[in-house]
């Protein structure tokens, strides 16, 4: 028996022995150039970011920019056509898949976050959100204070978790947290009554409240429990890729474009239903746009 | 909740038609490819070769103590190292799907091959029959006949099982469903079509094995 | 591959918390147990019932057996983990609902726990039949002609039996509840799944975290086997060809 699972354990050694031999090809640009195409990773449900619409094609604010990015790369490498692949990342994946190579461009709705600096790099930030919560109307709560010793809903592996995690230690508030698998599921809770408040990035709630099927019980309230600045994602390491990209980016932002199209995104009916977010420009994005940064979102939140 | 708005299905079923359609792709595949391995798996576990045995028994053990998402998620992540290029999520699960299985039909083919009596080996080395001929013509259709209905049930198991490529963004039925409940924000009612959908194939499925049950059955 | 390394993460402390990321996972380890062998307690309770209903000679047990076990095996676990969570609630009373929503205790848990175990009792049930379908006819027809009634018969003669001969293929149900326990995360159980996805979003140290999973799940399952094994020696019935996992 020990040596059928030595046999197991040494068969696992050299499967994971694999990836070592893998060698890293010098560089996103000449990759793009050599096969002629690039691979955006794409989220399915980051509304309104990057998200599939009743088409089932990629669409969203960060889709935009990322094709804006892909034009500018055009220019840059002298290439007349450039084949765009889009492939699906959840938030488990996303950062294997940039480090492994798949994905080239993250076109998602990913925090740019120290940890995370650690592993990849962030092209300007180019969306803020903050972290509150969405209540009930008819329950009344105004703050967090309120919450405590009730169930309060977040995503699984999600900032908010930490963040509610450390409210909790700092202001003695005892809160039952439920995790649901993702935005809707935690949402869900909420409708349901598994919880009384859903703490999450302000833009993603707005999404679920306007979806849902009766929008006007619903409300954003209280503290901001984070700033968090969420950007285009890319490997780390490959300055000449990072040049391109941030360029790209900053020149929407000088040319005001990036503004349209914030607003046809975030202010105008968007599919797949045709609700609109009314969700204006934070003040904190309006001075990013003037001044573009890719500091990660400790910069903002340290007291 | 209250009420349902079962409206939804209508947009949905473009989507779960194409993940239906990969559905089954992924399963006659990951069901064909796993037999043929699984059998040749089988062949070498019970081989007197003490390596080549040893080596199958820990493929299969390892296959088989392991989560079948976390299996999807390794697969994922090191196979673009072995074939040197990102092969795309539906790939990927088809590869991963049709190795996972295998262990499992190779469990499967094992008992059936030890199911056929020793009489027809004794017999058929007796006609002349060389080793390889007695396994192709004489053990492996038995073993494959008794053990049909098992293989199927199994494989009815594998197209339930392909709902856990939603860990590597693959986009199967069940995927299909999730991405309208969430972007229509109507994730109860998706989920109740696919239960329903899940159900009436499944257990048209089981019907149809248990009637084949009855016809192949060798009598002895 | 440009994949930062860092072995030492397990030990390092979470973020906003004083615990260190291996006591999540042998947090979740904890609750994957319990979740594992609560389930299986009821899978076996209901499955060898079912099973033996399915074996009866008359129809309206069979059918209502059969009827289980279709249920039960022929929708994804995943889907039904959420129907059992999100939707069946919503069929109680007003009052009664809101008592499972908020102030049931440990209600992921039950949920998570009931449901594995009913999937898994379709699986046992359906392992039981084919054990009392392998006893000789003999067997049944000698106990009822002694006298003994048919809830008798099964009690004394075909289950005792049947139970022993089905221990082997049990064993790889045994497995398969741990393994399944991990779609017990979509519904915010905090067991093994979950904790691995909060640590590495936590930590960003995504593949060091899988392996430290995929070894503990493979710990648990090869435990498993091995007990089975175990008890399938020990209660091995005399007189019938013998064959080990």
């Amino acid at each position: 028996m020990i040596r059928r699972a030595a046999a197991v354990v040494s068969l696992t050694l050299v499967i994971l022995a694999l990836p070592a031999l893998a060698q890293d090809a010098g560089g996103t640009l000449k990759k793009v150039r050599d096969s002629g195409s690039i691979t955006m990773g794409i989220r399915e449900s980051s509304l309104p970011l990057s998200y599939l619409d009743d088409k089932q094609q990629p669409v969203g604010y960060h889709i935009e920019i990322c094709n804006r990015i892909v034009d500018a790369l055009k220019a840059h490498l002298k290439m007349s056509a450039l084949k765009i692949t889009h492939t699906p990342v959840t938030s488990q994946n996303r950062i294997p898949l940039v480090t492994n190579g798949t994905v080239d461009l993250e076109c998602g709705s990913t925090t740019n976050n120290e940890a995370r600096k650690k592993q990849v790099d962030f092209a300007p930030t180019t969306f803020v959100t903050n972290v509150r919560m969405a209540v009930k109307k008819a329950s009344g709560i105004k703050s967090l204070s309120e919450l405590n010793g009730k169930p309060v809903a977040t995503t699984t592996g999600t900032t908010s978790v930490q963040l509610m995690r450390a409210h909790e230690k700092g202001k003695h508030i005892d809160f039952k947290e439920v995790y649901g698998k993702d935005h809707a599921d935690a949402f869900l809770m909420l409708e349901t009554d598994r919880a009384v408040a859903f703490v999450m990035d302000d833009n993603l709630l707005a999404g679920l409240i306007v979806t849902s099927k009766n929008p006007n019980d619903y409300v954003i309230v209280g503290e901001v429990l984070n700033i968090e600045p969420i950007a285009i994602m890319l490997r780390k390491d490959d300055p000449a890729f990072k040049a391109v990209v941030d360029d790209a980016v900053k020149a929407l932002m000088k040319s005001g474009e990036i503004d349209k199209l914030y607003a046809k995104w975030f202010m105008n009916p968007i599919p797949p239903k045709g609700a609109s977010l009314n969700f204006p420009m934070s003040d904190k994005l309006k001075e990013l746009i003037k001044t573009p940064s890719d500091a990660p979102a400790e910069a903002y939140n340290r007291k | 909740m209250g009420e349902f708005d079962f409206t939804v299905w209508q947009p949905s079923l473009p989507f779960i038609r194409d993940g239906l359609l990969f559905t089954l792709r992924l399963t006659l595949v990951a069901m064909s490819g796993g037999i043929v391995i699984g059998t040749l798996l089988a062949l070498a576990r019970l081989s007197p070769v003490a390596p080549l045995s040893r080596i199958a028994g820990a493929y299969v053990d390892l296959m088989r103590s392991v989560p079948l998402v976390l299996v999807i998620l390794w697969f994922f992540l090191v196979i673009p190292f072995i074939s040197g290029a990102p092969v795309g999520a539906e790939t990927s699960a088809i590869i991963t799907f049709t190795a996972f299985e295998a262990a499992f039909y190779c469990e499967i083919m094992r008992s059936g091959i030890q199911s056929v009596p020793r009489g027809q080996v004794d017999a058929a080395r007796a006609l002349g029959l060389g080793q390889a001929q007695t396994m192709i013509h004489v053990i492996l259709p038995q073993a494959v006949r008794n053990m049909l209905p098992v293989l199927l049930t199994q494989t009815i198991v594998l197209f339930q099982d392909t709902s856990l490529v939603y860990a590597i963004g693959a986009k199967d039925m069940l995927k299909a469903a999730d991405i309208v409940g969430k972007n229509y924000n109507r994730p109860v009612e998706m989920i109740v079509l696919s239960a329903l959908i899940y159900f009436v194939i499944c257990f048209s499925l089981s019907l149809a094995v248990k009637q084949l049950q009855k016809t192949v059955a060798i009598i002895r | 591959m440009n994949y930062h390394w860092n072995w030492g993460i397990f030990l390092e402390q979470v973020k906003g918390g004083d615990e260190t990321y291996l006591d999540w996972l042998l947090t979740g380890l904890g609750w994957t147990l319990a979740v594992s062998l609560t389930a299986w307690v009821i899978a076996l309770t209901l499955g060898i019932c079912i099973g033996a209903l399915r074996s009866m000679p008359s129809r309206l047990p069979v059918m209502l057996g059969n009827a289980w076990v279709e249920l039960f095996r022929n929708i994804p676990l995943l889907v039904q983990m959420f129907l059992w969570f999100f939707v069946m609630p919503e069929f109680l009373p007003r009052d009664w609902s809101l008592w499972v929503k908020q102030d049931m205790p440990a209600k992921e848990f039950l949920t998570a726990a009931l449901c594995l175990g009913l999937f898994t009792s379709a699986r046992v049930a359906e392992q039981v039949r084919a054990g009392v379908g392998s006893l000789p006819r003999g067997q049944r027809d000698a106990a009822l002609a002694l006298g003994l009634t048919l809830p008798q018969t099964y009690r004394h003669v075909i289950l005792p039996q049947a139970l022993r001969i089905v221990i082997p293929p049990l064993t790889s149900e045994f497995m398969n509840v741990f393994k399944n326990s991990s779609v017990a995360f979509a519904i915010g159980v905090l067991e093994l799944t979950f904790q691995a996805r909060q640590m590495q979003e936590d930590s960003e140290q995504g593949i060091e975290t899988f392996l430290a999973v995929t070894l503990l799940y493979f710990i648990c399952a090869f435990a498993a086997n091995r007990g089975m094994v175990l008890i399938e020696a020990r209660t091995r019935v005399p007189g019938l060809i013998a064959r080990t996992g």
